[in-house]
């Protein structure tokens, strides 16, 4: 049975309980006293902090939405003066912009702790070899588990995403035995590793911690076939800290959710009521203990479930399902959060085009997700010059690709061609199948 | 100089057939014609006997008509016809976006359809060189 990294993860749920509530009373002080933002709304709904006495009294609190970050774009929301934030990851907003997440030396400790965690609770030790293929910089996928691994003694292999050849030439090398990365990815990884005549059963490679996107059960079952490994599944956001929010144990069924630093709440989206545990529905989460930038009932748009059963493992914290869904129009196409908004909003700042589009999503057999944006010409800039064409398609596809950090495959179409409807246009066709279907539960 | 049309297409089965039907229809008779093409679109264009008549129809059916103005140029039908206009635009420094010769052929010669980036100064010099340009009736009279 894999160890805990910390005590915390076997706290009874009693304990626990009182931790949350503690935390949860000195998180309301904290972000009454300094974010006018969160000010501003506990007067409006007449709350104040010593109101809130147990953790049950969360939902006297109001939500927190992405639009509220994008609003107080860039920093407005800082808690902390800024020579005490020592981190900026970013991830993308609705609209053009990116939303930055501020970290305090304290918030990368939090951050480098559940990383740590996560690798503990999968079997991985001081004797593993990790290395890490999901992309470095803004995006907080490859320094989150850098810092885990690094925190709990592995060797670390910052491979970042990309150059196929070269990661499997690595594994192969240096005998990695613990890959991270998103799952199509993974599979991806497999692919080329086959092309190359690679054997995967020879190698030490064990263990992938996938995440960013979301999967299911026979992606996993493809992936473990082909790579020779245990796949376990990671859940994080950067709004909150990044990965490391939940993550699965050795027995793969559920991600046990940190909750000693994130609390979840499972809501109806459209009431915002809270839905007993077991239910679907929309994951809220609140940062009990984060400093830069906390954020209070922040709704994740994600739809899944919780699982309150105790697992087998031993840990106590409860354990989210896979995510089915979500409540807004969003897409994650290779890790990378992308809004149709945000495409919108491109489209329009560089002109040329027509705000009618349509983007297509697609991942063939083993290869990475292709984003595909149809949109039609405006009449006002068709010409007879194919150069003049291609110049604008140019310019979009770099525009889009420096906004969306993603390449992008645009396409021109006819006036008049994409499909016109009533209200909300359905602007995404996604052809993949991500989401688990209904009942596909892992036996 | 005379009235070409273009109309931008994707580039899938049919779409150039239902342009080349859609102008049959309206009794449209086509000059000349070239298609342009990339992977996923392409431009077609086109010298129409009634560029009028043959616009409306194609607006009419929803197509992306762009009108341009082009040179046509009356060209010797023999070895060297073409480098004789070619050679007198790139001596002068004006540059040719693309060209394409007509379906029809006159008696002794054929005719050139040029786009250049200076078309005032391409006729005049096509002029002076003895080239004789046609005129929108010429194309309708052809």
């Amino acid at each position: 049975m894999s160890q805990f990294y910390s005590e915390v993860e076997g706290l009874s749920r009693e304990e626990l309980r009182n931790l949350q509530s503690e935390r949860l009373r000195a998180l309301v002080k904290y972000v009454y006293e300094r974010m006018p933002f969160y000010r501003q709304k506990f007067d409006a709904l007449k709350i104040k902090p010593e109101d809130i006495k147990d953790i049950s009294d969360i939902v006297k609190l109001p939500f927190t939405t992405k639009q509220d970050i994008v609003d107080n774009y860039p920093l407005k929301l800082l808690a902390v003066p800024m020579k005490e934030v020592v981190r900026i990851q970013s991830s993308s907003g609705t609209t053009g912009r990116n939303i930055f997440m501020p970290y305090t030396k304290n918030d990368l400790e939090l951050w480098t702790e559940v990383m740590a965690r996560a690798y503990w609770r999968v079997g991985v030790y001081e004797d593993d070899i990790v290395q890490i293929a999901y992309g470095y910089g803004l995006f907080t996928g490859g320094l989150g588990f850098h810092q885990g691994a690094e925190r709990i003694g592995a060797t670390v292999i910052p491979t970042s995403a990309g150059n196929t050849r070269r990661q499997i030439q690595i594994m192969q090398d240096l005998g990695t035995t613990v890959l991270c990365c998103t799952p199509s990815y993974a599979l991806y990884i497999a692919e080329v590793g086959n092309e190359m005549g690679v054997d995967f059963a020879s190698l030490p490679l064990r263990v992938g911690i996938f995440g960013a996107e979301p999967w299911s059960e026979e992606m996993r079952d493809e992936i473990e076939k082909k790579l020779h490994i245990d796949a376990y599944n990671m859940y994080g956001l950067c709004e909150i800290i990044g990965p490391g929010v939940a993550n699965e144990c050795e027995y793969k069924d559920g991600m046990h959710i940190n909750e000693d630093v994130f609390y979840p709440e499972i809501i109806d989206p459209q009431t915002g009521e809270p839905l007993p545990p077991g239910e679907k529905g929309e994951l809220v989460l609140t940062t009990l203990t984060k400093e830069a930038l906390p954020l209070i009932r922040y709704r994740t748009r994600d739809i899944c479930s919780i699982n309150p059963e105790p697992c087998k493992c031993g840990r106590t914290f409860w354990r989210l399902s896979r995510i089915q869904g979500r409540t807004d129009d969003m897409i994650i196409v290779r890790g990378i959060n992308v809004f149709p908004s945000q495409i919108e909003s491109v489209l329009l700042s560089v002109g040329g085009v027509a705000p009618h589009y349509e983007i297509i999503v697609d991942r063939e057999k083993g290869r990475l997700d292709t984003l595909e944006l149809r949109v039609e010409v405006s009449e006002s800039f068709l010409s007879d010059e194919m150069r003049s064409l291609e110049e604008l398609r140019q310019r979009l596809e770099e525009a889009l690709e420096s906004a969306l950090d993603i390449s992008v495959n645009l396409t021109l179409a006819e006036p008049g061609s994409i499909p016109r409807s009533e209200g909300k246009a359905k602007r995404v066709i996604d052809k993949r199948e991500l989401f688990q279907r209904e009942g596909g539960e892992r036996k | 100089m005379i009235r070409q049309l273009a109309v931008f297409l994707e580039n899938k089965p049919g779409r150039l057939a239902a342009v080349a039907d859609c102008l049959a229809k309206a009794g449209i008779n086509i000059r000349a014609l070239s298609v342009a093409e990339t992977k996923d679109y392409g431009v077609v264009r086109f010298i129409p006997n009634e560029p009028e008549k043959a616009k409306e129809a194609l607006v009419k059916e929803g197509y992306a008509v762009i009108e341009t103005e082009v040179l046509a140029v009356d060209v010797p039908d023999k070895p060297g016809g073409l480098a004789s206009v070619t050679s007198l635009l790139a001596k002068e420094g004006i540059n040719i976006e693309y060209c394409y010769a007509s379906v029809i052929r006159l008696k002794e010669s054929a005719i050139l359809i040029l786009q250049v980036d200076d078309k005032e100064r391409a006729s005049a010099l096509l002029r002076e060189a003895g080239f004789r340009l046609l005129s929108q009736d010429d194309v309708k009279a052809i």
